[in-house]
């Protein structure tokens, strides 16, 4: 009699409501609680959409975003950007016979200069960046060769590196294993650029390029750590370990001048290993303070770049470039974010508008008709 | 697994233990005592022992068994194949993304699943252990349940239940019976007689029950509580006596003993073949509208899923053609991968754009809809306004599948008695050879003759009149089986004999026989008791009369009447028989019919129920006779049914017509205004009773489906008699198309004045003639579809004089009609069970018939006006929230996966995921679950009120109409849209010129750049505010409890953000998300542009809200606008469709 209140249901998540009402308890009271949850009356603020209730959002999203589309097309105009493609396509161009005569185990490195002329001075802080075309950061299986736990200096990782890393896991030779390991790391842009200011009294001065801060605090400080004792000799720190196979030197000699900067913590390193959400892109490469006088950082002259061509780009039709610019308050130079802006709140003014129309003679009509009641 | 052994056994012993009858019958031994050598060789059988297992699985099977149910639903397969294919081959996604959310599933559907299994091993162990007493060589010992087997002799004390199913072998009571209540098994609380076997009612200790030897014949357990046919063999005499058993002598279990201080009975069905165990098969799966509807849209997402996989992977193999693009020398692959043959890769690539677009079909969303309607049900329950207090009962939610259904219904068919009406029997009068009797004006024990009787011929009976007369209140006290209940505290059926010493009551499964019985306790004669075979009936003298019952040939709903066979105190034999006119007259050989016939018709058109009368007497020859067909009837196993029925209609007839009795049978409260508001709400009512159409009709008009405009039309056997059902058919469809035919189609929808409605009434012979199975005539055929051409233009119909199975065979009809309408049924008897299963819902009412409805119905409620509130509210509610939820789900995956079908162009068809394993895992479970639900649960976009004040609401969500193709269409555009604004805004945001963080925020960074995490993560961020803010949009009724989900939601989605990004989380081998959600945050772009984006996102769809409501407003938003004014003074839906949204700001 007791087994006949749970009925056994056949189906899985065929809930029966009724087998806590069984029939069999004793006559208990059945009057379900009054409460306004359980009787669906709890108090509750019913709106709804009518043309009424939403003008005023319209008019004012429209009256907010033209302003503030307007401020960032101005402010995205005003920032100043350069930008030189040195891949060396054309015959004519200076990188030409760099990027041509390019070979994998060539020892002495190829340098070519390119010419530009600014014809407005660059203010404040100058970022120079340098700009990859066709190149897939974001394919899958480059993305995930890389050992993260071996980046951040975990030991096991360093000598035994993440499957995810093949086939850039050991050196196929010495069977050592690489540090750091994978395809994202093995491809490091290692193009050398350096910049020139043609004075215009026909000297030429480096322009100072600043190669710390330009990696996420956090990567650099908590992401990414050399393995082993601080105490110890880096490259004794990175001993049994081979060195990407595109590499040029081992990661431990990325930046000898500064032991902050070296090994897994280079920030050019650090940089790239943010692999770029699409092909096309664009990743800061150096940093070029302004001037504690008022002259701009880069003043409008002839310069030249210096690049030391180390990267191929042109086996699958990429393109290198190298972009100065400044930044704002909203960042780059981005044209798109503004003008979408100004788009969306134009056309939430225009909506409404028409549904103040329709509003106004929706509202007369049902005036009129209300009247002879 | 003790069941699976049982049946294993049963069958086992089924078909090997003996080749020929043993699949029919089994013997039992009595007591375990063989049967003398001389009688016939029983094959021994083996029957299981006592144990009830209910529960489904044991400890060791849990696992197994459980997870194999749970996969054999398809969607959890699917995911389960997802999964194992993330873990097999290499994809884009961790297998955690699925395997999570599945397991989640799986893993709280088994701990439900367990936790209910365990309360059933605990009620059962309750069950088994318990102790019963068992006679044993003589001495009552006791036994613990599960230890009974069969022909085991068990004693039974008042008050207990039967631990298995009994053959009554004897009682406390001289006349062999006892009273039991079944009130757990079927849920009628009414006491019922069971009788002992004649032989053995005698013994009646436990001394005198072990001399009892005998063996019993019976046919194998069915399920059927009501039927059962054996035959016992006595062994104590000289020779073998042999008797037939049928369901009167059968006790069941759950069953409990009343009235009766003790029984002995032997146990012939034991454990899971009791009758009891046998029922506890639930009723096959009804699926709603709205269920089919998200199958069909599953089916296309699913086509979308495969096509998205088979264009990406089509494309991968044109895009990677170049050598250069499928292997650049940044990107190599390992060798394994290289000498992979090209089919196999590119059916991998295929597999993983399958799992990486899965989440277009979210596992969570058959969670979510089953909680939703599982949560959703207990509103039902909940309803206060669905009590009833006389009852002390509330509505009953039996299946939570059909909540929606609710909502969708256009047929309604009900029972008359006892759900259009109250089932509360009035005895009104009776009228004997013309003479009417109405017992109000009785006076101190004088009969006077009616006053209202305007039929009256003979108005001074002659001394033969008067025993006519005297003869008639007798068969009414005599022909019943209304029981004599002499305790105060009876639930069920209560009416006092004021007379007499102790209170009593009378008890009867049936009401109108109470109403008889009392109306001639009213009119002098008053029945008292039955005793030792003897029926006692103090008549007008206050002198008590004894008839001897020999035989009760029961009611059925087939012959739709019954008899007794009495012996009188003089040794004259009668047989009396009652019953409906049209089984009574064909019957009657003498007798004033045609006063009668008269008079009946006339009580029949007041809507009252009548009931013929007839005697026969019966010469000892003839009483012979009878015993010895019922006898012979009664021994066949095979076809037994068959052989009473023929009995009895040998039995019943040559019959001498007494009189007739109308009782009145009231109608329910507001039973009228529910049907009106079902008829507004464009549903047509069709009431399916077995009462004369002069009866049905009274009632129809007075519960107002008909109306007095309404014009009838009939199609019944007196019309056929005249002209041929062809012509009538063709007749009635011509009246009724002309009249549609000259207005315009949607005429229906609104009310306008010039709308004539049809009812029809039908009976059950002429309906038998149109379903009929086309015969010779070609044309017959087509009566089917006439009628429903007919039935289709008809807001009411009626159809009287039905069978049981016909009510099932109307619903079937209309329900496979060529529009296929949402049927709804809705009856309080066991003749409504057969409609109630076959319609789409099913709704029993708590009456006064049993609960056979109740327990065979999908919903219970404890009166008909409650259905008002079912329908026009609670359904009107689920179906918007159903609709909307699954409409939601869809919208959102849309949202949700299609910027990863984009992304796709853009990182070489590589099945690179666009977000991070977290969010492709959590935003279903977690970031936009709980909203959506709570949605599905309070949304209420119109108030309670006026959804009942205006039923014509319930159109606006007719044929399923907010989840017809174009709505579909239109979210998933919209679903499509907003993908692609958030995928081009990130796009362009991210593309050519940087989207750099200004670093103003963060001191000590300069300028950084953002990666493909970042870019994910913005889409995410952007998508999960947009798609909570549209549900946002959508809700109408916000509580407390949706601002917390949804605020809350989107609150938490940033909290898990920060903690994601925020820390180096140990456990995992990557930390893509590391500080990219601060990084993104901390970049003013990226705020200008989320909220730009979000906005962009949302616009069109407020915009298509906003202007529809204002130039194509449906009713409902009509009263939404002028809620608050609506809900403070009565409307009328003229008015409405001249108000219009005039809310201003």
């Amino acid at each position: 009699m007791m087994a006949s209140s749970y009925n056994a249901k056949e189906e899985d998540g065929h809930h029966s409501g009724s087998s806590t009402h069984g029939g069999t308890g004793a006559p208990k009271n059945k009057k379900p609680d009054n409460t306004a949850f359980k009787q669906q009356r709890l108090p509750a603020w019913q709106p709804i959409l009518t043309a009424g209730t939403v003008l005023p959002a319209f008019f004012i999203i429209g009256l907010m975003f033209i302003p503030i589309g307007i401020g960032l097309y101005v402010t995205s105009n005003n920032i100043k950007e350069y930008e030189v493609d040195y891949t060396g396509v054309e015959p004519n161009s200076p990188c030409y016979d760099c990027a041509n005569s390019f070979t994998w185990n060539s020892t002495t490195p190829c340098v070519c200069t390119v010419n530009f002329t600014l014809t407005q001075p660059f203010e404040s802080n100058v970022y120079m960046y340098y700009g990859l075309s066709n190149f897939y950061q974001n394919h899958r299986r480059y993305v995930k060769s890389r050992d993260d736990s071996q980046l951040n200096g975990v030991q096991s990782s360093l000598i035994s590196p993440s499957k995810e890393c093949e086939p850039y896991r050991t050196n196929p030779e010495t069977k050592q294993p690489i540090a750091p390991c994978g395809a994202i790391a093995n491809s490091l842009f290692n193009d050398t650029l350096e910049l020139y200011y043609s004075q215009p009294d026909g000297n030429t001065s480096k322009v100072t390029l600043v190669k710390k801060g330009i990696a996420w605090y956090t990567d650099k400080h908590v992401k990414f750590r050399n393995p082993g004792n601080d105490k110890d000799n880096l490259t004794e720190r990175f001993k049994g370990t081979a060195k990407p196979v595109n590499w040029m030197k081992p990661v431990y000699e990325l930046d000898p001048s500064d032991p902050e900067n070296n090994g897994f913590i280079n920030e050019d390193f650090i940089v790239w290993m943010r692999t770029a959400a699409l092909p096309t892109f664009r990743k800061l490469y150096r940093i070029i303070q302004k001037k504690p006088d008022s002259t701009p950082t880069l003043a409008s002259g002839k310069y030249f770049l210096k690049i030391t061509y180390n990267y191929p780009v042109r086996s699958f039709d990429g393109r290198k470039r190298m972009i100065l610019s400044t930044i704002s308050w909203m960042g780059g130079k981005n044209p798109f974010l503004g003008i979408a802006y100004i788009t969306v709140g134009s056309i939430c003014f225009f909506l409404g508008v028409v549904l103040l129309i329709i509003h106004h003679k929706y509202d007369t009509r049902s005036n009129s008709a209300d009247i002879p009641n | 697994m003790g069941m699976d052994f049982s049946t294993l056994r049963t069958l086992i012993s089924r078909y090997c233990a003996g080749e020929e009858n043993c699949v029919d019958t089994r013997t039992v031994y009595i007591g375990h005592k063989e049967p003398p050598p001389g009688a016939e060789a029983f094959i021994q059988q083996r029957f299981p022992d006592n144990r009830i297992v209910s529960s489904k699985y044991t400890f060791w099977n849990f696992i197994p068994k459980n997870m194999f149910e749970q996969f054999r639903r398809v969607a959890n397969f699917y995911f389960l194949i997802i999964f194992l294919v993330q873990l097999i081959i290499d994809t884009p996604t961790s297998p955690v993304t699925s395997g999570l959310p599945l397991f989640f599933v799986i893993i709280v559907t088994a701990i439900k699943q367990g936790y209910e299994d365990w309360l059933r091993h605990k009620a059962d162990k309750a069950v088994n252990q318990c102790l019963v007493q068992v006679v044993q060589h003589g001495k009552v010992s006791r036994k613990h349940s599960r230890k009974l087997t069969v022909g085991d002799v068990v004693y039974v004390k008042e008050d207990e239940s039967f631990p298995c199913d009994l053959i009554l072998l004897s009682s406390s009571r001289d006349d062999g019976t006892c009273y039991v209540t079944t009130a757990s098994l079927d849920g009628e609380s009414s006491h019922k007689t069971y009788h002992a076997i004649q032989d053995t009612k005698a013994y009646k200790t436990e001394e005198e029950v072990n001399y009892i030897h005998a063996t019993i014949d019976c046919e194998q357990p069915q399920p059927d509580l009501y039927k059962f046919r054996g035959n016992i063999n006595i062994y104590m005499g000289n020779e073998p006596v042999s008797r037939s058993l049928a369901s009167q002598n059968l006790l069941l279990r759950g069953a409990t003993l009343k009235n009766t201080e003790y029984i002995y009975g032997v146990a012939i069905y034991t454990g899971m073949e009791t009758k009891m165990a046998l029922n506890y098969q639930s009723k096959s799966q009804k699926r709603s509208a709205v269920e089919k509807s998200m199958n069909a849209f599953l089916v296309v997402y699913l086509c979308i899923l495969i096509s998205k996989a088979v264009i990406n992977t089509a494309l991968k193999y044109v895009w990677q053609a170049d050598p250069n693009r499928d292997e650049p020398w940044y990107n190599g692959k390992t060798e394994s991968e290289r000498q992979r043959h090209v089919l196999i890769r590119a059916f991998t690539d295929f597999l993983a754009f399958m799992v990486l677009f899965n989440y277009i079909i979210p596992v969570s969303m058959y969670v979510t809809v089953e909680m939703q309607k599982f949560l959703g049900s207990y509103f039902i329950m909940w309803d206060d306004e669905m009590f009833d207090e006389e009852l002390g009962e509330r509505a009953v939610v039996n299946t939570s599948d059909l909540n929606e259904e609710l909502g969708q219904v256009e047929y309604v068919f009900t029972d008359k008695t006892g759900t259009l009406t109250e089932n509360n029997m009035e005895f009104i009068e009776c009228c004997v050879d013309g003479n009417v009797y109405v017992p109000h004006i009785i006076c101190n024990g004088q009969v006077m003759p009616g006053a209202a009787g305007i039929d009256m011929i003979d108005t001074s009976p002659g001394p033969e009149a008067r025993e006519r007369e005297e003869l008639f209140f007798r068969a009414l006290c005599l022909c019943h089986t209304v029981q004599v209940k002499e305790e105060e505290t009876v639930d069920g059926i209560k009416h006092g004999i004021h007379q007499g010493k102790s209170s009593s009551f009378y008890i009867s499964s049936s009401p109108d026989e109470v109403a008889l019985v009392e109306g001639m306790k009213r009119l002098g004669f008053t029945y008292l008791r039955l005793k030792d075979g003897q029926m006692e009936i103090l008549n007008r003298e206050d002198e008590i009369e004894r008839f001897e019952l020999l035989e009760v040939l029961t009611f059925d709903s087939v012959r739709r009447r019954m008899s007794v066979i009495v012996r009188s105190s003089t040794g004259e034999l009668y047989l009396f028989c009652k019953g409906a006119d049209s089984s009574i007259f064909p019957r009657v050989v003498s007798g004033k019919m045609e006063q009668i016939k008269a008079r009946v018709e006339r009580n029949a058109v007041e809507g009252l129920r009548t009931l013929c009368v007839a005697y026969r007497r019966l010469s000892p020859e003839q009483y012979e006779q009878v015993c010895h067909l019922l006898t012979r009837a009664k021994l066949e196993f095979q076809d037994q049914d068959k052989l009473v029925a023929e009995a009895y209609d040998l039995i019943e007839r040559d019959l001498i017509l007494l009189g007739a009795t109308a009782v009145e049978d009231r109608l329910q409260e507001k039973a009228a205004d529910t049907i009106e508001s079902l008829h507004k709400a464009g549903m047509k009512v069709w009431v399916l009773t077995g009462d004369k159409m002069e009866t049905a009709a009274a009632t129809c008009y007075a519960s107002k489906l008909f109306r007095r405009s309404t014009q009838i039309l009939e199609l019944t056997t007196k019309r056929t008699e005249e002209q041929s059902l062809h012509d009538v058919l063709f007749e009635l469809s011509r009246t009724v198309l002309r009249h549609y035919g000259s207005m315009p189609r949607d005429a229906s929808s609104g009310l306008s004045s010039e709308y004539i409605d049809y009812g029809l009434i039908i009976d059950g012979a002429t309906l038998s003639a149109v379903m009929r199975p086309s015969q010779e005539d070609s044309n017959s055929g087509n009566y089917k579809e006439i009628f429903l051409e007919i039935c289709r233009n008809c807001s009411a119909v009626l159809c009287c004089r039905m069978a049981p199975l016909q009510k099932a065979q109307i619903v079937k009809m209309i329900k496979s009609s060529k529009e296929h309408p949402i049927t709804l049924a809705i009856g309080d008897g066991a003749n409504d069970v057969s409609m109630i299963l076959e319609a789409h819902v099913g709704i029993g009412i708590m009456g006064k018939e049993g609960r056979q409805a109740v327990r065979n119905s999908d919903y219970a409620i404890p009166k008909f006006k409650h259905l008002k509130k079912m329908l026009l509210v609670h359904g009107h509610y689920y179906y918007i929230r159903i609709s909307e939820l699954v409409q939601y789900f869809f919208y959102k995956n849309v949202c949700f996966i299609f910027p990863q079908f984009l992304y796709q162009f853009f990182c070489g068809f590589s099945q690179q995921p666009l977000y991070d394993t977290a969010y492709l895992t959590l935003y279903n479970i977690s970031f936009t679950s709980l909203p959506i639900l709570l949605y599905s649960l309070m949304e209420q976009h119109i108030n309670m009120d006026i959804l009942k004040k205006e039923p014509t609401l319930y159109r606006d969500i007719a044929k399923n109409s907010l989840l017809t193709w174009p709505i579909f269409i239109y979210w998933t555009v919209l679903g499509v849209y907003d993908a692609i604004v958030m995928f081009f805004g990130a796009y362009f945001l991210f593309d050519n010129t940087t989207f750099t963080s200004n670093g103003q925020l963060m001191t000590t960074n300069t300028q950084m750049m953002f990666g493909n995490w970042t870019f994910g993560t913005l889409v995410f961020t952007v998508l999960v505010f947009t798609v909570t803010f549209k549900l946002a949009l959508d809700t109408h009724y916000w509580t407390w409890i949706n601002h917390f989900v949804i605020w809350g939601s989107l609150v938490f989605f940033v909290v898990f953000s920060l903690l994601w990004g925020g820390i180096i989380w140990p456990f995992l081998n990557y930390q893509r998300m590391y500080y990219v959600f601060m990084q993104m945050l901390s970049s003013g772009p990226a705020w200008l542009s989320i909220i730009l984006l979000i906005t962009a996102s949302l616009l069109p769809d407020v915009v298509k809200k906003v202007f529809w409501r204002a130039l194509w407003p449906t009713t409902t938003e009509r009263i939404q606008a002028k809620r608050r004014r609506l809900a403070s003074e009565p409307s009328t839906i003229f008015m409405l469709s001249q108000t219009s949204s005039r809310i201003s700001f």
